[in-house]
């Protein structure tokens, strides 16, 4: 086990090292940011000075390795338009991300296992169609258009929902919260609704196809011939199971969850990251994306690396290393 | 009291009904087995012989229904049962044991869980009493340490460990019945030599009835009281292993019994019975054997009643006439 986790430690340095190369070049090639700063009487000294100011002036690699030299100590350089360090601005706002995104993991498993367990278990009934049916449509209608609807019809129209901001909040270890007030569900039921439409469907069609599969196994025949109530059958025996897949794609996609948090997040004002991206790069603001998206590599390969772990905790089969026992 | 049967089958009909049509699975089984004996039901594939050991338990899977007939065990019917009422006779009174080892044990649960749930089923037990029973159990199909065994997930034994690890489930709460279902069709000899005395002496010692489906010839002939064979949905002939094997009336037992090599007729080309099963949308008038028999006649187009034979019972109008001196 130890040697695995070592290992695929060392797969993701490798992957970090690389992304490093390419967001950074990537993002230093794309505009000239001194215009932003410059104001329209700044001649071409003023602008010169900026350039200097800014570091912009030296060659790109030299750039490149101050910045991973400043990288490795936890510095992704000063947001060009706020002047304070990009970390610190992505950790202020991460929280209300990461509310966001586990809000829609919780909907999507809290709506999506039920969902998907009927319809696997009467699969020619109406209903099981009609879940077909949303799961169909959840995947394939844009995130954008569903929380536009959304805001058009529950706040527009109805005006039972606010679209904009997060409420009350409540600080909880340094971290302003939503979801502890009314006002704060209140805010993120929207948001974390749309943000959980497309895991709600994988999730619906993942339990559904691992229904029919572990349903006729002859483990599950051998627990029924067994006696052990349905209940018991289904939650546990089936589910166990069928949670394999779920928990290894959903891990995955968390991931992506956090980058659609971008659209999300820019329909109904969301004050999280994925805003923040969009804000910056409307300004052109260089250290904060490429802190951004660091930033999104790392969380990326982490989460790869703890769903193979969750994996191998889930599955006895492929547990690594003998504790047979 | 002790005449009456532990199970008693009369004129069971038993079919899925499909869009395409009503497939007639199983149709006028009448079986009875006693205290203690052991009932062989041979029969090639298809014939209906796992149909029947769910037909009994009321595993049927859906659209598979019992369509007529009487179940009665120790006299009490129990075709018009629910489903809870079934689930408490299912494991408790009527257990089964499964084709395939490496997968009738749920592989994502330890042994000591699947052992707990199954006693769980049918009895209030805290989870000292469910340790000591599960070891005992364990220690009674001859499976080395079962304290550690407890802990292991089935992957970590061998096919023959996992079978034994079965057939103790199976025979956790002392059940009037066992139907086991080809056990040992997927185990190697020396195995399949290891599970047949193990569970034959285990049902001999508690006078459990014991339903053995094959279709080795040569398993009934070593294990079996009595033997049924099925052809088409129809138990076609019924009788005491030696008058059955040594003197078989009906034409399609004599062609399963040439059909097996044998020592004595090494070298020699193997009887095949000619043609195939019919089937079972589409079933012949009169004996379903008829186009595949070399006897046939025209009064074999006629419905065939189970005859008596003295001890034995056969479903032909021209049995061999050898089996009648
Ligand atoms: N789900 C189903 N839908 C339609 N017909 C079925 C279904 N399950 C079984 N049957 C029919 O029932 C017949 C008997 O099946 P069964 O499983 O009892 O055969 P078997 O004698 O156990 O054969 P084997 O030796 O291969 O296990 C089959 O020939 C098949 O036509
Ligand atoms: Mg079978």
């Amino acid at each position: 086990m130890t040697e695995f986790i070592v290992r695929r430690l060392l797969q993701a340095l490798l992957v970090l090292a690389v992304m490093t190369v390419l967001v950074f070049f990537g993002v230093n090639v794309v505009g000239n940011p001194v215009y932003i700063f410059a104001s329209s009487e700044c001649d071409q000294p003023c602008i010169n000075a900026i350039v200097k100011d800014l570091g912009l002036d030296r060659p790109i690699w030299e750039q490149y390795w101050v910045f991973i030299g400043n990288m490795l100590q936890g510095d992704l350089g000063n947001s060009f338009t706020h002047g304070v360090p990009a970390m610190s601005l992505i950790w202020e706002r991460l929280p209300a991300t990461l509310e966001l995104a586990f809000c829609a993991l919780v909907i999507a498993l809290v709506v999506g296992l039920p969902l998907g367990t009927l319809a696997g278990l009467r699969p020619h009934h109406w209903t099981s169609r009609v879940i077909m049916a949303f799961s169909m449509i959840a995947f394939s209608v844009p995130v954008f258009w569903i929380g536009l609807i959304m805001i058009i019809v529950f706040s527009v129209s109805l005006g039972w929902m606010p679209a904009v901001g997060r409420g009350d909040t409540v600080e909880v270890f340094g971290a302003e919260l939503s979801f502890l007030t009314l006002d704060g569900l209140h805010h993120l039921a929207m948001p974390a609704t749309t943000l959980s439409l497309i895991m709600m469907a994988m999730v619906i069609r993942l339990t559904r196809a691992g229904m029919r599969e572990v349903l006729f196994s002859d483990y599950i025949k051998f627990a029924r011939a067994n006696g052990i109530r349905e209940r018991r059958v289904l939650g546990v025996h089936v589910m166990r199971n069928i949670l394999i897949p779920i928990v290894t794609v959903l891990g995955m996609e968390f991931g992506g969850v956090i980058a659609f948090a971008v659209v999300v997040e820019s329909i109904f004002s969301w004050p999280g990251v994925g805003k923040m991206l969009i804000d910056a790069i409307a300004v052109l603001d260089r250290p904060l994306i490429v802190a951004y998206l660091i930033f999104v590599v790392i969380m990326f390969v982490t989460l790869n690396l703890l769903v193979d772990v969750l994996y191998s905790l889930l599955d006895p089969r492929v547990r690594l290393g003998g504790n047979s026992g | 009291m002790t005449d009456v049967p532990v199970l008693q089958v009369d004129d069971l009909n038993t079919s899925f009904l499909l869009t395409a049509g009503e497939v007639k699975a199983l149709r006028d089984v009448s079986l009875t087995v006693h205290r203690g004996e052991i009932l062989g039901l041979v029969g090639e594939s298809g014939s209906g012989k796992s149909i029947t050991g769910f037909s009994i338990n009321g595993l049927l899977s859906p659209p598979g229904q019992v369509m007529s007939g009487s179940i009665r065990l120790h006299g009490d019917e129990i075709t018009g049962l629910g489903s809870e009422q079934m689930r408490r006779l299912r494991g408790n009174r009527i257990a089964m044991v499964f084709q395939d080892p490496m997968m009738t044990l749920n592989p994502v649960l330890k042994i000591g869980h699947q052992m707990r749930d199954a006693l769980r089923a049918h009895m209030r037990i805290g989870d000292r009493e469910v340790r000591a029973r599960s070891l005992a159990a364990l220690h009674e199909v001859g499976i080395p340490s079962p304290e550690d065994r407890l802990l292991a997930y089935p992957h970590q034994l061998s096919g023959g460990m996992r079978q034994r690890v079965a057939v103790a489930i199976a025979l956790l709460h002392e059940p009037d019945l066992v139907i086991a279902d080809e056990p040992t069709t997927a185990l190697d000899v020396t195995i399949q030599g290891q599970i047949l005395s193990l569970v034959q002496r285990l049902c001999r010692d508690r006078g459990t009835a014991l339903i053995w489906i094959t279709h080795d010839l040569a398993v009934v002939a070593g294990i079996a009281d009595r033997i049924a064979v099925m052809y088409a949905g129809r138990i076609v002939e019924e009788g005491t292993v030696d008058d059955v094997l040594d003197r078989p009336a009906h034409p399609y037992t004599r062609g399963l019994i040439d059909s097996v090599p044998s020592r004595g007729q090494r070298g020699r080309r193997l009887q095949q019975i000619p043609g195939r099963m019919p089937a079972l949308t589409d079933l012949p008038e009169g004996c379903s054997f008829r186009p595949r028999c070399p006897r046939a006649a025209d009064a074999c187009a006629q419905p065939q009643p189970m005859r008596d034979l003295g001890a034995r019972r056969v479903r032909c109008c021209r049995p061999l006439t050898e089996a009648l001196a």
